[in-house]
């Protein structure tokens, strides 16, 4: 029984703050001369500075090179209007659908214990670590002309490939992990009794779900969701493979950048890629803050 | 243990969920997949040697394999440095560069690929004075490289950074007062616990690295046999209809893909079991 619990607690992420604390108490015992510490830090500056700051900056620098009318401009061309809306009908169908399997696998994988379950994670994992390119690339088999449902699809007048659904379904594929991985882990740590006491108390399985589980993981799910949908918003090996890149219609804010800008149109390019830039920088920020979020909620739990 | 099985059984919706969730990860994950799969079995033996033997994609395949392979280096260097520095060090604006590590996670692929490409362009910022030294990045394969390095970044440092926090200063001040020099320390103790999360961020940012498209495409110069990486001829076969082709070159991704996600399992499991808990 004693060791049951001691593999309970290590699987629980240890406190990240009691950690801190104790590590700066016993630091000066265990650090390097101060030339080193120096080098290493200004290593490690110099390196973040010049392959993740620099790239940053150069984005907004481009995009207000010619100054601020032709960087608006660039933003109201029809192309540029009709891009943005793309990608935001596109993010809303693949984050909505994301978020409720999200919600429905974790409720099986961290409510209950079954065989399996490593091997579940990792399938659900699997888009992680499939190149953009093939995960258009299965697409466009399955749909394709010569693909296994082409000819049907073509018989029944339906278009998926080069039009929004074959760009939705890409989407869907390579953000389908954000969500449940996110949720999983936090819902398996926070056990399943205040779940059962609802349920013993008479609520049903749906009430108990919206009024204990889900104010549980808000912000756990706020999370997955904000992650899910600056990917969704930023693909582009996926759907470069199955829009098909007709102009106005099925080119979305990443594939519009990489138009313009083989086409030298670099304010243009950049205009765009710095609101998706923009996205980036605001996912960041909000990570930063929901990550603060959700480790308070560790600590009111743990002590 | 098989009291809380029994217990955790009286919440309802486990048939439900997990049959949502099966249907679905079928629907969008598996069956996609099982059909490239299928799609190359169409293909006979020779005509998978012959595509996968012919030069271009030889090449294509040495180009991607081989340049992520040594960013994955440097982004192991690299990032046990930044790693070391974000959790054992205190300097101005570390919270600000702990966030920056998340940049290459969060920012578009196209985005990162466009800017990387105008910063070492000719005339680009860092292009010009590397230039200036007779070294050309962009629309070269050092340009890969670099893209490579960018996009792995944050799998190293992320992989590594819990770890190296978790660890029990008690070992290092024993191993110190028992005599070790610093270097003894981190050398014989710090890095053997810090090897299993080190070789899975490695591998992580491998794998990214050889399925990347967006960034790297635009810096790269895509010249055949030179600078061109897999998943960019899988593109340009596929503009060919050469759909045998793109499958082959995809199939053999997606095998070291897997081979990649079963060795990175074993190294999770291999640190959960030498590591005990505090």
């Amino acid at each position: 029984m004693t060791m049951q619990i001691a593999d309970t607690v290590s699987l629980s992420p240890p406190d990240a703050k009691a950690r801190a604390h104790a590590a700066a108490a016993r630091n000066n015992l265990r650090t390097e001369p101060k030339a080193v510490r120096i080098v290493i830090i200004t290593l490690a500056i110099l390196f973040l500075s010049v392959f993740v700051v620099l790239p940053l900056v150069v984005v907004f620098a481009q995009a207000f090179s010619k100054g601020i009318v032709a960087y608006l401009a660039a933003l109201a061309e029809p192309e540029a209007l009709s891009a943005i809306r793309l990608t935001l009908v596109v993010a809303a169908i693949s984050v909505g659908l994301n978020l409720i399997f999200g919600l429905v696998a974790s409720w099986a994988i961290a409510k209950f214990e079954f065989k399996g379950k490593t091997f579940l994670i990792t399938l659900i994992d699997l888009p992680f670590s499939v190149s953009p390119v093939i995960s258009g690339l299965v697409f466009v088999l399955l749909f394709g002309a010569q693909g296994y449902f082409g000819g049907w699809l073509r018989d029944h007048d339906i278009q998926i490939l080069f039009a929004v659904p074959g760009i939705a379904l890409a989407t869907t594929f390579i953000t389908f992990p954000f969500v449940a991985r996110a949720l999983i882990p936090l819902m398996q740590e926070q056990g399943t009794q205040e779940e059962e006491a609802a349920i013993s108390l008479g609520a049903s399985g749906l009430q108990t779900f919206f009024r204990v589980t889900l104010p549980n993981i808000k912000w756990g799910v706020l999370y997955g969701v904000l992650l899910c949908n600056a990917r969704a918003m930023g693909e582009f090996g996926a759907v470069s493979v199955v829009s098909g890149h007709i102009r106005g219609e099925t080119n979305t804010m990443p594939l519009l950048v990489e138009i313009l800008y083989n086409e030298y149109q670099f304010v243009a390019a950049f205009a765009i890629a710095s609101l998706l830039a923009l996205l980036a920088l605001i996912t960041l920020i909000a990570k930063t803050v929901l990550e603060s979020h959700l480790d308070e909620g560790h600590d009111a739990r743990d002590h | 243990m098989s009291a809380i099985a029994v217990r955790r059984r009286t919440l309802p919706g486990f048939g439900l969920t997990m049959g949502l969730t099966l249907s679905w990860l079928s629907v969008i994950i598996l069956i996609p997949l099982a059909g490239l799969f299928l799609k190359s079995f169409e293909l006979s033996p020779e005509q998978l040697w012959a595509i996968l033997s012919s030069r271009r994609t030889l090449n294509a395949l040495r180009v991607s394999f081989g340049l992520a392979f040594a960013a994955a280096c440097v982004n192991l260097v690299m990032g046990s440095i930044i790693v070391w520095a974000l959790v054992r060090y205190r300097f101005p604006g570390r919270r600000l560069f702990d966030a920056i590590v998340d940049v290459p996670f969060a920012l578009p692929t196209a985005v990162a690929g466009v800017a990387l490409t105008s910063l070492f362009a000719e005339k680009g910022w860092l292009g010009a004075p590397l230039a200036a030294l007779g070294i050309k990045v962009a629309f070269t394969p050092l340009g890969i490289f670099v893209a490579m390095i960018f996009i792995g970044i944050p799998f190293v440092v992320r992989t590594v950074q819990p770890v190296l926090q978790d660890l029990d200063p008690e070992i290092e001040e024993a191993a110190g007062s028992l005599g070790a020099s610093r270097w003894q320390t981190i050398i014989r103790v710090i890095l053997p616990s810090l090897a299993p999360a080190l070789l899975t961020g490695l591998a992580l940012a491998f794998a990214r690295a050889v399925g990347e498209y967006g960034s790297v495409i635009f810096i790269a110069g895509n010249l055949p046999n030179v600078s061109e990486i897999a998943p960019l001829l899988i593109v340009i076969r596929l503009s060919e209809f050469r759909y045998a082709d793109a499958t082959a070159i995809a199939v053999v991704m997606l095998v070291v893909s897997f081979v990649i996600i079963f060795a990175v399992n074993r190294l999770q499991r291999w640190a959960q079991n030498r590591i005990p808990a505090r």
